[in-house]
């Protein structure tokens, strides 16, 4: 394994590679670097929300009481602070995992690669109808059942 | 050569990123602003009930909840490795990110049997 220290490591092997001592916010010194540490931990955000996924599933389950006391939660400063913050990473998830799509996904009709733009594209149409299909269904719902 | 496992968590990972970012903004936004701050009226709690308890959503949710906290787990596994440059820590990283992830995917499926 590669260890960086203060001093240049020589392999067995490769006599003449030496790793280069790198600083633990090297990320923080240029911007496109800073872009990418913060697309990465808009995993964070994500994982809070499963997180209150999974207590208000726990607080639905346990009755009336338990699911006004997680909503009353839900009204409180720092819940609508770290709801804010989180919402706004994961737009951010979300734009940069639409636009980076192309990349990952190659469809080909015939001998035709279909180009990124429209790859791009189809995920925002897709973001745009579930999106509003699931607004539509919270301020339905009273009517729908 | 050994069969490496990173391929399977990564067609996880990538999995997770498409259904987190195509419906966690809208849920997100609806339950934890609009709602709590009254831009629009609740459903009440028996029609929640409903909704949460039919067969759809609630493999919707597992598939959802489970799907993100694996994307969480390699992404963030990998930032650390990258941005803090804490590669000696490799194992317990890895176990504490998909341990993690596995964990709260089995609470969500007993809360979601338990509805």
């Amino acid at each position: 394994m590669f260890k960086s220290s203060r001093f240049p490591i020589y392999y067995k092997g490769h006599p003449r590679m030496f790793v280069k001592d790198k600083p633990i916010f090297w990320w923080a010194l240029k911007w496109v670097h800073a872009r990418f540490i913060i697309r990465e931990l808009t995993s964070v955000p994500v994982a809070f929300y499963a997180i209150i996924l999974i207590l208000q599933i726990r607080a639905l389950s346990l009755g009336p009481e338990a699911y006004a006391n997680f909503t009353n939660w839900l009204k409180t400063p720092l819940s609508l602070s770290l709801h804010v913050i989180s919402f706004l990473f994961v737009i951010y998830h979300s734009v940069t995992w639409f636009n980076l799509a192309p990349k990952a996904i190659v469809i080909r009709i015939g001998k035709n690669r279909i180009p990124g733009l429209v790859i791009t594209g189809l995920n925002y149409v897709a973001w745009a109808i579930f999106s509003v299909a699931i607004a539509w269904l919270f301020l339905n719902l009273d009517n729908l059942m | 050569m050994k069969k490496s496992s990173e391929p399977f968590w990564w067609a996880l990972f990538g999995a997770g990123g498409v259904i987190s970012a195509l419906f966690i903004p809208v849920i997100l936004f609806i339950q934890g602003l609009a709602i709590p701050l009254g831009w629009i009226e609740s459903p009440n709690y028996q029609h929640l009930y409903q909704l949460f308890g039919s067969p759809v959503t609630r493999l919707f949710l597992l598939a959802l909840i489970s799907l993100s906290l694996l994307h969480w787990a390699h992404r963030f596994r990998f930032t650390l490795y990258d941005g803090l440059q804490v590669k000696h820590l490799n194992v317990l990283i890895a176990i504490f990110c998909y341990g993690g992830a596995i964990l709260g995917s089995l609470a969500a499926g007993y809360y979601l049997w338990l509805i």
